[in-house]
């Protein structure tokens, strides 16, 4: 299942989908999740890779936070509509494959911080018995597929 | 992108200079992380700064290889916006007076 392209770029400029159906299910229920979290508990520690700071000073993070937090948190939450949306589609348009490029990462950075990724040999020593590894499985998954799709938008560049 | 831990990489504090300092532009800076895809991080500098491929490969380079990078200079409300863009994408934007 490793071998094939899931993502292509057209001559029309639109992206082509090659997807299973387990892997469209999954994307379909997976951004779910973390809207769900978003709305519940957007300062949940999990999430904090999704909102870092952008200054040292509190007073301007607070009015940064205050200018921007708001625009960042629908953007974020539109991104993962359109790929639950469009999981079961054949084709992307441009803006669609844009929101995939940023709902996938927001779903890798989630699921990354929460299996406390340090470094890429996370997979070298999973053993079956591992608690975490069907995370990790889905984590793999997630950046391989975010490959496809960053190499399918980079041939636009 | 690499083995460093976000939360080992110090933080360094603005420099003084000569100028005074609202004359100062605002660098902004892009840290290195473990979970950002090198590939990636490379197209979001394109697509966001139109960097060509090899400016863009160059700054994920030094973001991955010396731990960050300024990947934009400007005005304290231009600089606001790229952080904030570069964090709409996920990675890991500060700002600080150069």
């Amino acid at each position: 299942m490793w071998s094939e392209r899931r993502i292509e770029r057209a001559a029309d400029g639109t992206y082509v989908l090659r997807l299973p159906e387990e892997e469209r299910a999954l994307l379909r229920f997976l951004p779910g999740d973390l809207r769900a979290l978003l709305d519940a508990a957007p300062d949940d520690p999990g999430l904090r890779r999704l909102f870092p700071r952008a200054y040292e000073d509190e007073q301007d993070e607070a009015a940064y936070r205050e200018l921007m937090g708001n625009e960042l948190l629908d953007e974020r939450r539109r991104a993962l509509e359109v790929l639950a949306e469009t999981a079961t589609a054949e084709r992307l348009t441009d803006g669609q494959a844009h929101a995939w490029l940023t709902a996938l990462n927001d779903l890798r950075l989630v699921l990354g911080t929460r299996l406390e990724v340090s470094d890429e040999s996370l997979l070298e020593d999973l053993v079956e018995s591992d608690p975490r590894a069907p995370e990790l499985a889905l984590y793999a998954y997630l950046s391989w597929l975010q490959e496809q799709l960053v190499a399918a938008l980079s041939s636009d560049l | 992108m690499t083995t460093l831990a976000p939360a080992e990489v110090e933080v360094e504090q603005p420099r003084g200079g000569d100028e005074p300092e609202h004359d100062r532009p605002w660098v902004v800076i892009v840290w290195n992380d473990p979970i950002n895809l090198m590939s990636y991080v490379t197209l979001v500098f394109q697509k966001l700064f139109g960097y060509s491929k090899a400016k863009a490969t160059k700054l994920m380079l030094q973001v991955h290889n010396e731990g960050k990078a300024v990947v934009s200079t400007g005005s304290r409300e231009k600089a606001e916006l790229d952080v904030a863009r570069l964090h709409g994408h996920g990675l890991w934007a500060t700002m600080q007076r150069d």
